[in-house]
Parts: C-alpha cells; sequence; structure tokens
C-alpha cells in the first residue's frame, strides 16, 4: 500500500493499536452498509427523511432520543465490560493503560451525557405534553434542533474511538492533565467539542419545556393539579437552566487553552486548574440531580398507578423536588473538599450535601406510604420502582458517608465512591428510566413489552448489580484507588474484585434479556387497544396508543388531579371522546429540514476544530449561522389540520363521542 | 362553514386580549417572550461564570501588561457612551412600534444599529492596540480572561447587530404585525440585556482595573 496511506492509517485509523480497532472499523463498515443496504431494498429513505429525521412531533423526536439512549447504553456498558474484565485478575493486561484510561472515560461521558440525558428527554419529550393536555411542546422546531445536536454531538464523541483516538482524560476532564502539554492527542478535543453542542442542545431543551409547561397547559390545570413527572421535569429543567452554562464555560475556556493558547488553566503563565474544578463541579453535581429527578417523576407515576392509590403527600412531593433542586446547586465543592480550601468553606458543602437527604428521604417515604395498603399489582415498572428503594437508600447512606468532610479524606476517589455512585446512578437513575420505558411503551407503540422476558432481565440486572458493587464498598475500604488499570496480587483484592467482576457480567445478560424482550414484543408482545392499559390515572392514558399526531383532538378541560382516574371513577370518561361538532381545524408545526442540518453543521464545525483545521471548524459555524438567518426569515412554518381529517382520523380511532 | 381554528398547539384556546401591548396579543408569540427570557437567565450565568474566571485570575499576570497599564480611559469611556445611548435607542423603537409607527420605528432601529456598531469598532480598535502593545491573550491568564469576557460580550453585541438588521429588513417589508412586534420587541431586551452586561464589564473590569 502507498506509504502516504499507511501514514494515515496508522495516525488517523490507528490500524496499530490491534484487532479492537480492527474490528469496529468492520462492524462499523458492516452495519452502515447494512442499514444503508436495508434503506435502499425497502425503499425506505424517503420514509426515514419525511417521518423522522425532519419531524418536529415530540412523540418521534423522543422515541429517537430513547433508541439512542438505548444504544449508548450498549457502548457504555460493553466500556464497562471491558473494564471489569481488565480488574477481573490481578497483574492483568488484557488492556493497556493507555486503553484503560480511554475506556474509563468514554464510559463516564457516555454514560451521563449520551446514555442518562437523552434518556430523560425521550421521557420528557414522551410524556410531557400529553400528560399536560397539550399537541406539542412550546418550540416543536427548537425541540429538533435540541435532538439533533444531542445525536450529532454523540456521533461525533463516538467517531473517536476509530478516527484519532478516545478522550483519555477522565469524564471530569481535569486540567492540567487534559491540557494540551500532557494530552496531545485529538482525544481530548473530541470530548471537548462534543460535550459542548450537546450542551447547547440541552440548554434548549430546559428552556423549552419550562415553558411548555408553564404556558400550554390545559385550561383549568393548575400548578398543584400537575403530574408528578411533569413536576419533576420542572425541577429538572430548572437546574438544566442553571447548571449547564457552567459547564459550557469550563469546557469552552479549555478548548481555547488547547486550540488558542490561552492561560486559564495552565500551570504557566497564571492559569488556576482548580478554576475548571469548581466549574466543572457547579455542573457536575446538580447534574446527577438532573438525571434523578425525572426518575423520581417515573416511580411516582409508577406508585400511584399500580398501587391504586393518590399519591401519598402530593405537596410535599412537589416541595421536595423543588427543594433539592435548590440545594443541589450548594454542594458542588463535595467532589473535592480535599482540594484545601478549609475547614469553613468544607464545612458549609459538607452540611448542604447532607441536607439533600431530607427531601429525599420525604420522597422515599411518600412511596411507601403510597404502597402501604395499595393493591399492589406487580409489573415490569413496578418491579423496578420497589427494587430502586433499597438500592437507593444504601446508595444515599454511603453518600452521606462521602460528605463526612473528614471522613471523606479517606473514601475520596477510591472504590468506595465508585460503588456509592454506581449504586445512585444505576439504582436511581437506570432504574427509574427502565420503569418510565417500560410504563410508557405501550402509549409509544402500541404493544407492552413481554413480562416474563423482562422479569429475567429484572433479576439478572438487580442480582448482578449487588454482586458487581457491593464488593467494591470494601475494595474502596482496603485502599483500592479509582482509575487503576491493574493490581498486584498480594494486596488481598483479587477475590472481591472477581466477585465484583462476576456480577458485571450477570448484568449484561441482564441487558441481552432487555434487547431480546424488545424483539420479541415487537411481534408477539400483547397489543394495546384501549390505550390504557394499566388502568392509569393522568391525561396520556385517555388518548389512544399510540396518540395522533396531533394527541388531541379537543383540548380536555380539567378540573382536579389525576383527571383520568377521577373522570373513570364517576364514569365519565366519554366526556374526553371528542364530538364532531367541537372539533376545529388544528394548528401545528411544519416538518423542517432545517434542525437536521444544523446538527450536521455543528458535527463539520466540531470535527475542524478537533483536528485544529480551523477554516473547517469555521466553514461548520458559518452553516450554523446561514440556518440560524434562514430561520429568522421565516414565516410559513405552521399549518391546520382541517376538521374533515380530523374527524376521520378519530373515526377510524373509534374515537368519535 | 370555517370554525376558528386554535391559535396554538397549546392548551390555550387561542384568546387575543387587546389590552395587552401587541407582541403579547398573540399567544403564539407570547409564548417565545417568556422562552427569551429564560434564554436570557441562562446567557447570563454564562457571563456569570465569565465574570468569577476573571475575578480569579485578574491579578495573575505573570509579569506581563496589567489592567492598569493597558485598559484606556477615553476609550472605554466612548464605549460605554455608544452601547448605554444604543440601548436608549432601542427602547425608543419599542416605543414606536406599540405606537405602531413604522417610519419611526425603522429609523430608531438604524440609529441603534449604528451606535452598536460604533461601539464595536472601537472595541476592535482596543484590542488591536492591546496586542500590538504585546498584550495578547497568550501572554498571562489575567488576558486570557480579558480578552474572553469582553470578547464574548463584544460577539453577542455582533450576533444582535445582525440580528437587528435582519429584524428592520421584516419590519420595512412586513410592517408592524403581531410577529414582527415580537421580534422588535425581543431583539430589543436582548440588547438592553447586553447593555447590563456591559455596565458589569465597566466597573468590574475597566474602572476596577484602573483604581485597585
Ligand atoms: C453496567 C453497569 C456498570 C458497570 C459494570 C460499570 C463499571 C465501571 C467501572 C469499572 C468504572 C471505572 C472505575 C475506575 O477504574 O475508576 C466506572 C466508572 C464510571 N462509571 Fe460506570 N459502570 C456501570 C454503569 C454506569 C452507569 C449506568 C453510569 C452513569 C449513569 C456510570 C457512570 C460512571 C462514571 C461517571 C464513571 C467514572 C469515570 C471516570 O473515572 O472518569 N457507570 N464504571
Ligand atoms: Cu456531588
Amino acid at each position: 500500500m502507498p506509504s502516504g496511506f499507511m501514514q494515515f492509517a496508522d495516525k488517523y485509523l490507528m490500524w496499530k493499536e490491534g484487532p479492537m480497532i480492527w474490528g469496529s472499523d468492520v462492524a462499523i463498515l458492516l452495519v452502515s452498509i447494512g442499514i444503508v443496504f436495508a434503506l435502499t431494498y425497502f425503499h425506505k429513505w424517503k420514509w426515514l427523511w419525511r417521518e423522522w429525521i425532519t419531524t418536529v412531533d415530540h412523540k418521534k423526536i423522543g422515541i429517537m432520543y430513547l433508541i439512542c439512549a438505548l444504544l449508548m447504553l450498549f457502548r457504555g456498558g460493553a466500556d464497562a465490560e471491558l473494564l471489569r474484565t481488565q480488574l477481573a485478575i490481578p497483574n492483568n493486561h488484557f488492556l493497556s493503560a493507555e486503553h484503560y484510561d480511554q475506556i474509563f472515560t468514554t464510559h463516564g461521558t457516555i454514560m451521563i451525557l449520551f446514555m442518562a440525558m437523552p434518556f430523560i428527554f425521550a421521557l420528557f419529550n414522551i410524556v410531557v405534553p400529553l400528560q399536560i393536555g397539550a399537541r406539542d411542546v412550546a418550540f416543536p422546531y427548537l425541540n429538533a434542533i435540541s435532538f439533533w445536536l444531542f445525536f450529532f454531538a454523540a456521533m461525533l464523541f463516538n467517531l473517536s474511538f476509530v478516527f484519532g483516538g478516545s478522550p483519555d482524560a477522565s469524564w471530569v476532564s481535569y486540567p492540567p492533565l487534559s491540557e494540551l502539554g500532557f494530552d496531545p492527542g485529538p482525544g481530548e478535543n473530541y470530548y471537548l467539542l462534543a460535550l459542548q453542542i450537546t450542551g447547547i442542545g440541552s440548554i434548549a431543551t430546559g428552556i423549552n419545556f419550562l415553558a411548555t409547561i408553564f404556558k400550554m397547559r390545559a385550561p383549568g390545570m393548575k400548578l398543584m393539579h400537575m403530574p408528578l413527572f411533569t413536576w419533576s421535569t420542572v425541577a429538572a429543567c430548572v437546574v438544566i437552566i442553571f447548571a449547564f452554562p457552567a459547564l459550557a464555560i469550563a469546557i469552552a475556556l479549555l478548548t481555547l487553552d488547547r486550540i488558542f493558547g490561552t492561560h486559564f488553566f495552565t500551570i504557566l503563565h497564571g492559569g488556576n486548574p482548580m478554576m475548571f474544578v469548581n466549574l466543572f463541579w457547579v455542573w457536575g453535581h446538580p447534574e446527577v440531580y438532573i438525571v434523578v429527578l425525572p426518575a423520581f417523576g417515573v416511580y411516582s407515576e409508577v406508585v400511584a398507578t399500580f398501587a391504586r392509590k393518590r399519591i401519598f403527600g402530593y405537596s410535599s412531593m412537589v416541595a421536595s423536588l423543588m427543594l433539592i433542586s435548590v440545594i443541589s446547586y450548594f454542594v458542588w465543592a463535595h467532589h473535592f473538599f480535599t482540594m484545601g480550601a478549609g475547614a469553613d468553606v468544607n464545612t458549609f458543602f459538607a452540611v448542604a450535601s447532607m441536607l439533600v437527604g431530607i427531601p429525599t428521604g420525604v420522597k422515599v417515604f411518600n412511596w411507601l406510604f403510597t404502597m402501604y395498603r395499595g393493591r399492589i399489582r406487580m409489573t415490569l415498572p413496578m418491579l423496578w420502582t420497589i427494587a430502586f428503594v433499597p438500592c437507593f437508600a444504601i446508595g444515599g447512606a454511603t453518600g452521606i458517608m462521602l460528605a463526612a468532610a473528614p471522613a471523606d479524606y479517606q473514601y475520596h476517589n477510591s472504590y468506595f465512591l465508585i460503588a456509592h455512585f454506581h449504586q445512585v446512578l444505576i439504582g436511581g437513575v437506570v432504574f427509574g428510566m427502565l420503569a418510565g420505558m417500560y410504563y410508557w411503551w405501550p402509549k409509544m407503540f402500541g404493544f407492552k413489552l413481554d413480562e416474563r422476558l423482562g422479569r429475567w432481565a429484572f433479576w439478572f440486572f438487580n442480582i448482578g448489580f449487588y454482586v458487581c458493587f457491593m464488593p467494591q464498598y470494601a475494595l474502596g475500604f482496603m485502599g483500592m484507588q479509582r482509575r487503576m488499570y491493574t493490581y498486584p496480587a498480594d494486596m488481598g483484592w483479587n477475590t472481591l474484585n472477581l466477585i465484583s467482576t462476576i456480577g458485571a457480567y450477570i448484568m449484561a445478560i441482564g441487558f441481552v434479556f432487555i434487547v431480546i424482550q424488545v424483539l420479541y414484543s415487537v411481534k408477539y408482545g400483547e397489543r394495546d387497544l384501549t390505550g390504557d392499559p394499566w388502568d392509569g390515572r393522568t391525561l396520556e392514558w385517555s388518548l389512544p396508543s399510540p396518540a395522533p399526531h396531533y394527541n388531541f383532538a379537543v383540548i380536555p378541560t380539567v378540573t382536579s388531579r389525576d383527571v383520568w382516574w377521577e373522570l373513570k371513577e364517576q364514569g365519565r370518561t366519554d366526556e374526553l371522546k371528542p364530538k364532531a361538532e367541537d372539533i376545529k381545524p388544528i394548528h401545528m408545526p411544519k416538518n423542517s429540514a432545517r434542525p437536521f442540518l444544523m446538527g450536521l453543521a455543528f458535527f463539520v464545525a466540531g470535527f475542524g476544530f478537533v483536528f485544529d483545521l480551523l477554516w473547517l471548524g469555521f466553514l461548520g459555524l458559518a452553516g450554523v449561522v446561514a440556518c440560524l438567518i434562514a430561520r429568522a426569515l421565516e414565516y410559513n412554518d405552521d399549518y391546520h389540520i382541517p376538521v374533515h381529517e380530523v374527524v376521520e382520523t378519530e373515526a377510524t380511532l373509534g374515537r368519535l363521542g | 362553514m370555517m370554525a376558528m381554528p386554535d391559535a396554538m398547539y397549546g392548551g390555550h384556546s387561542g384568546v387575543t386580549s387587546s389590552d395587552k401591548p401587541l407582541e403579547y396579543r398573540d399567544p403564539n408569540q407570547s409564548v417565545k417572550i417568556l422562552g427569551f427570557w429564560l434564554f436570557l437567565a441562562t446567557d447570563m450565568l454564562l457571563f456569570g461564570c465569565l465574570f468569577a474566571t476573571y475575578l480569579v485570575v485578574r491579578t495573575h499576570t505573570d509579569g506581563g501588561p496589567t489592567a492598569r497599564s493597558i485598559f484606556d480611559i477615553p476609550g472605554f469611556t466612548l464605549e460605554t457612551f455608544f452601547l448605554l445611548t444604543s440601548s436608549f435607542t432601542g427602547g425608543l423603537s419599542t416605543l414606536a412600534m406599540r405606537n405602531g409607527n413604522k417610519k419611526a420605528l425603522v429609523s430608531w432601529l438604524a440609529v441603534t444599529i449604528a451606535l452598536g456598531l460604533a461601539f464595536i469598532g472601537l472595541e476592535v480598535h482596543e484590542f488591536i492596540g492591546d496586542v500590538a502593545a504585546g498584550a495578547t491573550w497568550e501572554r498571562s491568564a489575567f488576558l486570557s480572561a480579558f480578552f474572553t469576557l469582553v470578547g464574548t460580550h463584544g460577539s453577542h453585541v455582533t450576533v444582535g447587530l445582525v440580528w437587528m438588521f435582519l429584524t428592520l429588513l421584516q419590519v420595512a417589508k412586513r410592517g408592524i404585525t403581531p410577529i414582527t412586534a415580537r421580534k422588535v420587541f425581543v431583539v430589543n431586551l436582548y440588547w438592553h440585556f447586553l447593555d447590563v452586561v456591559w455596565v458589569f464589564i465597566f466597573t468590574v473590569v475597566y474602572l476596577s482595573g484602573r483604581v485597585m
């Protein structure tokens, strides 16, 4: 082969690195060819473009977020399995130190930003407009932009694995380690630009859903009538808009340091790396609440539905959500008690961190009281919710231990911490998102996911979880530090590490069961013909599954909390069936290709800056500006669905009153 | 038979009330104003973080140029004068919009743009002078933070200028409608916001830089 090509292959395609890269290259190539072939063979290109890529429908955007989140859960999970395989036995050389660094970096970053975030956005999109009786979000076009920014940022981030090299300075990427001098490759740039792009999308989503919830509720729905999932969205969005700007600045300044030679966080010329650490965690801690609050919202819906009771302590649930979102902003320094800020500062942050436990405790007790004496149905969403309670309780307790500043000097950056945050992130966020996915799946797709396979997945995942992470608390006490790629045989850590790795494999089996479950249910899952498969309480269950694209033919009037349940109790459900004479033309946003193109332009810009190709970077940005200007001058971005079309749709759904 | 369509895909069944200012009357437009306020909150935090960074490193000059040595009093005073005045004329354009006076609206927007351009021109001039004197952002953490904070504001102003110009074109072409009224209102909100940020830059960066 020509030597120019070999140089390129070594430098950018990393073909020297061995079979893992070759395997991925081949896999990516095959999958891409497969997708292109399938789309062409089944004549689906037009469908893909019309129905999905240019859509502004919140339900479809939600589904796209969900698919991406599951794919990213797979990628992050594969990373995790590689890490645990490496740690299974002492002195292992399955992965080199460099590869271990890269993999824990991509694992952490993907799990938080490209798995947990899109998962909550999936549920926001699918659920919130339906729960509040709206036909879409406040800014559907912006919503599509948010999605495509996330999508292309995830592409950019994942591209690093096969083109140029993965980031390797951990998901927090502290300088000076992440500065050019210590970390020259493009990997760290990938991290910075991908996070910047997806972060812009997240801020837009936060704004969008706040505006939606404040301005577009059905008539009569007071704030204190809103379902708790919607409330949790409010809380999470408030935190998003207050926290994400700090991330944007932290990584923007680091990007300037790396690409334009400034000195914010270098040791040289007066830079201050601790400023990055502060800015990062001003976002980073609230971020964990951003992802867990929606999970709390899911649990509240699930518990009430499957215990067939009103949620216990609704107002205290709302108050605790809002309180958590405020307190979460005043605890960030607990991530670096060891910085040396002094006893007074550490005391403040230690006490604030412990305070978060109070509203969280209130919520846990409310869920328990709701279940108490309820007629509980052990469906999949309920199983995950019940499993969440003890898991989160242990995670919370170890969190309080970490929040005790003097004690943290012992646990800091040990496996005790790793066990703690996986317990709250998996037990809190992942369990919650899976519960939400099972719960709203029929609303999205019109069929239920198979119970039996789901139970296998549940037990494998849960048992695997404890087998994997409980030993890590002990390992932490025994002195094992995080981010070690291997360890000597005489530390007494061998057995516990092996057990932990076995646990990780068991969890992987659980995930495989979920995949099988989804594939099986597409064909054999129980169809949902009523729109209300769980005997639900809130407005989304008054609609057919899946909902027509305008959601509500006639916007309902809401008079109480849990309206749908109340109407069912009183035998008045027919009131929500639209009457032909009440139907008016429905105002809807038009599809647009521009959000997708804008995401693409951001991708080009990001790619350019990653490789210091400034001309390409600015070319991409010019594309972004062009999209913005075109939008500013656009006037016909909406249309009306004529009455007869709505009447026909409702009639075929058998819903005309 | 043509029934009245719902005014927006939201829950509000499109009551347009005429006791509100024009830009708020159509619920499709007023929700955008709310969205814009939320955006401004995030933008304010963006600047907040830049200010915090600046304050942390403002004395980290590494033996290079200091605030006192590079800040030029007549220069930044004139910049302030132009930007504050432009905010006032921007306000006059909103007023003209509410009075339905298209000609005054277009003229005040044009005056605002001209003043904004003068501001940007001065700022670019200031930066070029600094760089020529060796005060580049690669020189020290202080200069990195200074150029980034003030430059971020400057690029916001530039975006605002383009946006205001586009708004002007639309008003000229389409007159004062609920949509263009909202656009005029929002671009002016943005403009005032940048003015407020500048007041902080003026005091925290320039004034304190000279006296402290
Ligand atoms: C399938 C279950 C999972 C397993 C077996 C697993 C395993 C691991 C391992 C082995 C590490 C590296 C520890 C070290 O060497 O320092 C790690 C780090 C991490 N994990 Fe996981 N993980 C799992 C799921 C998750 C989930 C669901 C999330 C987030 C939602 C998550 C977030 C993180 C983060 C943020 C880090 C820190 C990365 C860093 O040090 O930069 N993990 N995980
Ligand atoms: Cu924290």
